[in-house]
């Protein structure tokens, strides 16, 4: 990845706390355009907290997260135009499970980009088609399998044209079985160059697509580098134990 | 609202009208012995005893229609009313929920028989309204407060996951809540607004108190100038029966046709 690409994402020294417990302890890292970076670790490590923060799902107690030129913490900025540019994928989906799948996609690009709505609908239609999923346009979510709802949930954040994509966890709710088809779309994002940020426990998947893997815990950052090193040979002992209990 | 433990288990009886739904089949069975048992019962006594009943029936219409009217007034208010306090109370302003909050416990607390004497004769000072209207005020601020805490029960239902992808997707929190959250609580809160709905046409029977010439006022009047109390109290509680069954029916198909097209 080169590094002369303009910075996208850009986290310093960022801390939050929940009480007395410390979810980020210090923060900092930077996500270049076009960069793919996985944050992997275990389970309260604070990985999904930071990437909530990067869209102000959370707030931080202290640092700053600059995306796309736009202070995410100054009150002064309109946080919808932050969100505007940063798509976001749940672990829970979170379709709206009153529309049908054309209308979870139309409806942010109508309300939001104010697109009139047979323009909202082309877009729609050529996403649907795109993540394989065209022929449940008129469906209601309910009535799709795990898998096509969360490719549904990337359709929807991709209409709104985003400048960056963060995932939280999306394949942890699925059937294994159904993982695989999400990844899949998830790749073919990576190849076509859009910037990612993805919280995972899939460490194929982190070694085939990420630029680079930062590993936490106990929101910390323990481990930062490039998908070969860090999976062949990690430098701290608490990496080596991850990997050791997962692979 | 203390939160309960999960191991908590809490038995949680409305007072209001049970709305039939077809699993039930006890109460849906009760249902049509009671509805059409009432029509059979008024029909006979109207030609087999048309003495005193059938002048009773030609008395009491009028009645019928000024409940129907003050029912369906107060509900319509008190639903704007209840939403506004339903929304004030999960506010993250501290004096927007601190205001809606107090509404909805000095409103609870109070008797709607005092609030309805309270308003008309504390409106009646300063301004000079029809009787039908101050009804129609009483009735609705009293269960906008009851409405309100239905309202944030049913915003508060849904998974804090659909607000949240409604945000990340750069919609402000109120549009979130006007195309992604209230479409949902609306599904959520139809049984139990059902079911207040019928509660105020109960309770509507209260603004006979004041000069609003209602079903049971009308049967009042009808029957103290006549003696004949039992028979026209018989009339009364029948039509009031009739009135709520068929809207506790309505209100059941209404929810049968919204869970259809899910």
């Amino acid at each position: 990845m080169p590094t002369d690409r303009q910075a996208m994402i850009e986290i310093s020294g960022v801390s939050k706390f929940f009480g007395s417990f410390q979810a980020l302890k210090n923060i900092s890292f930077t996500v270049r355009d076009g960069e793919k970076v996985v944050i992997i670790g275990p389970s309260g490590s604070g990985k999904s907290t930071i990437l909530r923060s990067i869209n102000r799902l959370e707030t931080v107690d202290s640092g700053s997260i600059i995306v796309d030129g736009m202070n995410v913490n100054d009150p002064k900025v309109d946080i919808c135009k932050v969100r505007e540019e940063v798509g976001m994928v749940f672990q829970s989906f979170n379709l709206f499970p009153h529309k049908t799948v054309l209308e979870n996609l139309t409806l942010a690009q109508t309300v939001v980009r104010k697109r009139p709505f047979d323009e909202a609908k082309k877009v729609s239609m050529a996403l649907l088609e795109k993540v394989g999923i065209a022929e449940k346009a008129a469906a209601y979510p309910a009535k799709l399998s795990g898998g096509q709802q969360q490719r549904v949930a990337i359709a929807r954040s991709l209409a709104m044209n985003p400048k960056a994509i963060l995932f939280d966890e999306p394949t942890s709710a699925l059937d294994p079985e159904m993982i695989g088809e999400v990844l899949d779309v998830m790749k073919t994002l990576a190849r076509e160059g859009m910037t990612m940020v993805v919280v995972t426990h899939e460490m194929g998947f982190a070694r085939e697509v990420a630029d680079r893997v930062i590993f936490m815990d106990h929101g910390s950052i323990v481990e930062e580098g490039s998908p070969e090193h860090f999976f062949t040979a990690p430098t701290h002992e608490r990496a080596k134990l991850f990997l050791s209990q997962i692979l | 609202m203390p939160q309960n433990p999960t191991n908590h288990i809490k038995i949680d009886v409305g007072e209001g009208a049970a709305i039939p739904v077809k699993s039930d089949t006890g109460l849906f069975t009760a249902w049509r012995i009671a509805f059409f048992g009432a029509i059979l019962t008024c029909l006979y006594l109207a030609f087999v005893k048309p003495e005193p009943y059938r002048e009773i029936f030609q008395f009491i219409p009028d009645g019928i229609l000024v409940t129907f009217k003050v029912t369906v007034g107060a509900i319509l208010l008190a639903s704007i009313i209840g939403l506004i306090a339903g929304l004030g109370r999960i506010s993250g302003n501290r004096i927007i929920n601190g205001t809606a909050s107090l509404y909805v416990e000095v409103i609870r607390g109070i008797p709607l028989l005092v609030q309805i004497f309270y308003i008309y004769y504390a409106l009646g000072r300063f301004v000079k309204i029809p009787d039908m209207f101050s009804a129609i005020i009483a009735m609705a601020v009293c269960y906008g407060a009851y409405l309100g805490e239905v309202f944030r029960a049913g915003i508060q239902s849904i998974p804090k996951g659909q607000m949240e992808a409604a945000l990340s997707l750069g919609m402000t929190r109120g549009q979130a809540l006007r195309k992604v959250i209230l479409p949902q609580a609306f599904r959520v809160v139809l049984p139990p607004i059902g079911n207040e709905f019928i509660a105020l046409l109960k309770d509507s029977s209260l603004v006979s108190i004041i000069a609003v010439s209602d079903l049971l006022r009308r049967g009042r009047e009808y029957a103290s100038e006549t003696f004949s109390y039992f028979e026209t109290y018989t009339v009364i509680a029948l039509i009031y029966l009739i009135m709520t069954l068929f809207f506790s029916k309505l209100i059941s198909l209404m929810e049968e046709r919204l869970n259809a097209n899910r």
